[in-house]
């Protein structure tokens, strides 16, 4: 299950051959480069590191850069380990581009989403809120009782509350591939991706 | 942004006519029933022409036995096969709200 990295540009929409307009996020993805195979042998696992998004080297950071240089490659910004099943061949410094895929195939994708900073439980957990109306004053995006009385005399871990919203790493399974651009290097996937535009994408093979 | 306007650029239609707000349109558009595929106009009044690029809408206001009926098009869909500009009409908006709660000859327009 190898992938790419990539970056996102933003929604826009496709018409398809029927005519209907698909909702589409445009993934700028690729070329990755594969910058180190970790072996079962010595690492006690079997993935691959890929990095992507070439840098200056004065803008990379010099540990990268030392560590890029034993696979002769360029500064790179991102790296990220994806698994590789044991049958597929891969060496170090290989290019991986957006061919890797096909339209109609489906992939996973993940991101961090947007961060939104602290939040009441309305808008982070999809409470109701309380009551508009019937003497209420100041209810109506509050979270309710959140425990009962002096037995347990405390509040249940994990409670659903305010609190810091976003910038978390979300990944959505199984999406569709409407359309690749191998010249641009672009991928358009089926709805949305976690994220803002020009944050990082990871793209996995299912 | 332009990224996006250059990928998009090949599904925008070339042969649209010109038309604005206020002008009356027969909008032929293929209805696939099964296997076999027709063309159904929709005759009315444009009310309004709604965002840019592969996005652009546009808005059909007619009424039809006595019912407002209002269609929203994406201009550039390929379920559109002709537009037609039959009349150039003369209005001072570019959203012709107001219309629809206008009935009978306060429903006119002028012609240009």
């Amino acid at each position: 299950m190898s992938g790419l990295l990539g970056k996102k540009i933003r929604m826009t929409q496709v018409f398809d051959d029927t005519g209907r307009s698909i909702p589409v996020t445009v993934i700028n993805a690729g070329p990755c480069y594969v910058s180190q195979i970790k072996t079962a042998d010595k690492d006690g696992y079997h993935a691959i590191q890929i990095g992507y998004m070439e840098l200056k080297e004065k803008h990379a950071k010099k540990p990268v850069v030392g560590h890029l240089k034993k696979a002769d490659l360029k500064p790179l910004k991102y790296l990220r380990e994806f698994d590789l099943p044991l049958n597929e061949e891969v060496q170090i410094g290989d290019e991986l581009k957006v061919d890797m895929f096909k339209e109609g195939e489906e992939v996973v994708v993940s991101g961090y989403a947007k961060g939104r900073g602290f939040q009441g439980v309305m808008k982070r957990h999809g409470f109701h809120g309380g009551q508009k109306t019937h003497g209420q004053s100041d209810r109506a995006r509050a979270p309710g009782s959140i425990g009962q009385s002096s037995d347990p005399s405390r509040v249940y871990k994990n409670m659903k509350m305010a609190g810091r919203m976003g910038n978390n790493r979300v990944t959505i399974p199984l999406v569709e591939i409407v359309k690749i651009d191998t010249e641009r290097n672009l991928i358009f996937v089926k709805g949305p991706v976690p994220g803002a535009p020009n944050s990082l994408v990871e793209i996995k093979k299912v | 942004m332009d990224l996006i306007n250059t990928v998009t650029a090949s599904q925008l239609k070339t042969d649209i006519p010109e038309f604005k707000a206020g002008d009356t349109l027969r909008v032929h558009t293929r209805v696939i029933e099964g296997e076999k595929e027709r063309i159904q106009i929709f005759e009315g009044v444009c009310i309004r022409r709604k965002g840019s690029g592969i996005h652009e809408t546009f808005t059909v206001h007619k009424v039809s036995n006595g019912v407002g009926v209002e269609r929203i098009f994406p201009l550039h869909s390929p379920r559109i096969s002709k537009i037609e500009n039959t009349k150039i009409g003369r209005v001072r908006r570019a959203k012709l709200y107001y219309l629809r709660k206008l009935r009978g000859k306060a429903a006119r327009i002028a012609e240009k």
